[in-house]
């Protein structure tokens, strides 16, 4: 029986010749990570199983980006406690205010993470990397924990779905539209505990940013991780960050999936996941009136998410009744949309432009709704009370639908400012 | 271990922003985490939670965030038991992690309904609905993972080795 992309590269961090679904292993781990809301409970765990020192400290990553520039008293100490650990520990990649970017964007950019890699975080949109050919996901603070003691993990090999992917994505059709489809289809819990595996003529025209955004919602679909192969795009965007040895893998002719689902890349919409389930999808609506939009997060806060608010802003004004955010989602975004004049744009427009955080995609900061307020958000949760008051409505989109709507003050496409 | 209490009873896809919203992540504090437990889905149940009650869900319950402040928030609520159709995966393993007793049962999910007093026999995987009388057969823990909730959660269970 062949294995496929997934089990490949547990089965090599396990030691093992072959791994198949259901198999219980114990894999070595080339990365754990943890921010400021989860590293303070895995300190803690850290700390209550006796342990004192680190066995990788070059190979954690503690990212403060949630709650930070420190949103209060709180936050700051939970901050403290996770710099003076990191400092005790000598942790390599420690990232502070100045430094840190949103994890899922600033751990590629940086080159902690890449193709082969078996890689845990403390945070479930760790699934992120699966974009660059890794086998990353989301885990608690304890095993993240017990990931800093061990730098091992216990898993459950997954079974796959597979997505084959055909043809080119549409003008104003994302990787964000993409991945908001197949939650539609397939719902919150569709790939439960499985690995979605994407595949098919139609990857070479994904960019890395849409394959980014692709594999950060695997987790919306409650799959274990999403993973993209590895292309020339890819290697290009390794080339010059990732330090370690890229190792390849690809899965199997015979490769067992559960489910295979085909779909054309040139017949998918703009799609709008509506409250407050990201299987909620919609391509068609009536009016519906918006007071915020946040264009950013782990989800769409790269380069190219930003050039493409830009692409719909400029020239044009946010409408008045809207309160427009953009979060650049690292240091090095930030710096590359002020070089292409994108801040500018944001800034003539009316919106404002923010240091890079997690912010309001949780409800943390920057931009807590009131109740009864509709935001359309390029972030990855609608659920009731995400981004502030219970009554407030969150409506998942890509970064044109969010710029559009911006501009019109009510759920748009972007055919409709352009 | 036995377990039994009054079932406080949600639907599908429970997410562990309503479990605990993030706005009361700026602490790791479990008491903290309690007080504000499943405040955005049943404002009452702070208020009325019991120690030992169980909560009884249907599918894909905790799913969303990695945070293990959801488990934490339920056990340090009282809570002696989470029972559903299907769990989140991250959620079930840090349930494990922490020592909050879980079972998938779709039986027991169909046949409990909010207010009944339900006893649970964890290490047979025996559930019964004291309020009714049925009772039903989950899949226990293999022993190994039975011994983790009962050391209160992973790292204890390790420290005690």
């Amino acid at each position: 029986m062949g294995m496929t992309m997934t089990q490949k590269i547990l089965a090599a961090h396990a030691g093992l010749d072959s791994v198949k679904a259901g198999q219980l292993i114990m894999a070595d781990l080339d990365m754990v990570l943890a921010n400021d809301i989860t590293a303070p409970v895995a300190i803690k765990e850290f700390e209550k199983a006796g342990a004192t020192c680190v066995r990788c400290k070059d190979k954690i990553s503690l990212v403060m980006d949630h709650f930070t520039p420190n949103k209060d008293i709180k936050a700051a100490c939970q901050v403290k406690l996770t710099r003076e650990f990191a400092q005790k520990q000598g942790i390599e990649h420690f990232y502070d205010v100045g430094q840190m970017g949103i994890e899922h964007a600033l751990l590629p950019e940086q080159g902690l993470v890449g193709a082969g890699d078996c890689v845990i975080g403390a945070d479930s949109h760790t699934c992120t990397y699966g974009a660059l050919g890794a086998f990353s996901t989301g885990v608690g603070s304890t095993d993240m924990a017990a990931g800093m003691i061990g730098q091992k993990c216990w898993f459950k090999v997954p079974a796959a779905i597979r997505f084959v992917l055909h043809g080119k994505l549409p003008r104003f059709v994302t990787g964000k539209d993409l991945i908001l489809h197949i939650i539609g289809m397939i719902g919150v819990d569709g790939a439960l505990y499985r690995s979605m595996e994407f595949t098919g003529d139609g990857v070479k025209s994904l960019s890395m940013d849409d394959r980014f955004t692709v594999c950060n919602m695997a987790i919306e679909a409650g799959a274990k991780n999403g993973i993209f192969p590895v292309d020339e795009l890819t290697l290009d965007y390794l080339k010059g960050r990732f330090k370690r040895e890229i190792r390849i893998f690809e899965a199997d002719e015979d490769a067992e999936y559960e489910r295979t689902v085909e779909i054309d890349l040139s017949s998918l919409r703009p799609t709008v996941a509506f409250p407050h389930l990201p299987e909620n999808t919609r391509t068609e609506w009536e009016e519906i009136p918006v007071q915020q939009a946040v264009i950013g997060s782990c989800t769409n806060g790269r380069i190219s998410d930003l050039c493409q608010a830009a692409e719909i802003l400029k020239g044009r004004k946010v409408h008045k009744n809207v309160r427009c955010i953009v979060i650049p989602a690292t240091q090095e975004v930030y710096l590359q949309a002020m070089k292409e004049g994108l801040l500018e744009i944001f800034i003539k427009a009316g919106a404002i432009v923010s240091t890079p955080t997690c912010g309001p995609c949780l409800g943390g900061h920057m931009g807590i709704l009131a109740d009864g307020e509709r935001c359309v958000s390029t972030t990855n949760r609608n659920f009731v009370g995400r981004m502030g008051h219970i009554t407030s409505e969150i409506y998942l989109a890509s970064p044109y639908v969010a710029a559009a709507s911006a501009v019109t003050g009510k759920l748009s496409l972007p055919e409709e400012v352009i | 271990m036995n377990v039994k209490g009054t079932v406080h009873k949600y639907g599908n896809d429970v997410d562990t922003d309503v479990i605990i919203p993030a706005r009361y992540l700026n602490t790791s504090s479990e008491e903290e985490l309690a007080a504000h437990c499943m405040e955005d889905i049943d404002k009452d149940f702070v208020r009325t939670v019991k120690k030992g009650d169980i909560i009884v869900a249907q599918d894909n319950f905790g799913c969303g965030s990695s945070r293990e402040h959801a488990p934490i928030a339920i056990k340090a609520s009282g809570v002696s038991l989470v029972i559903a159709n299907t769990f989140a995966r991250i959620f079930y393993r840090n349930s494990i992690n922490i020592g909050l007793p879980i079972l998938e049962c779709p039986e027991a999910v169909a046949n409990i309904s909010d207010g009944d007093v339900v006893s649970c026999d964890l290490s047979a995987g025996v559930i019964v609905n004291e309020t009714t009388g049925k009772s039903f057969r989950a899949e226990p823990f293999p022993a190994f993972i039975q011994n983790i909730i009962d050391a209160g959660g992973l790292m204890k269970s390790l420290a005690q080795k």
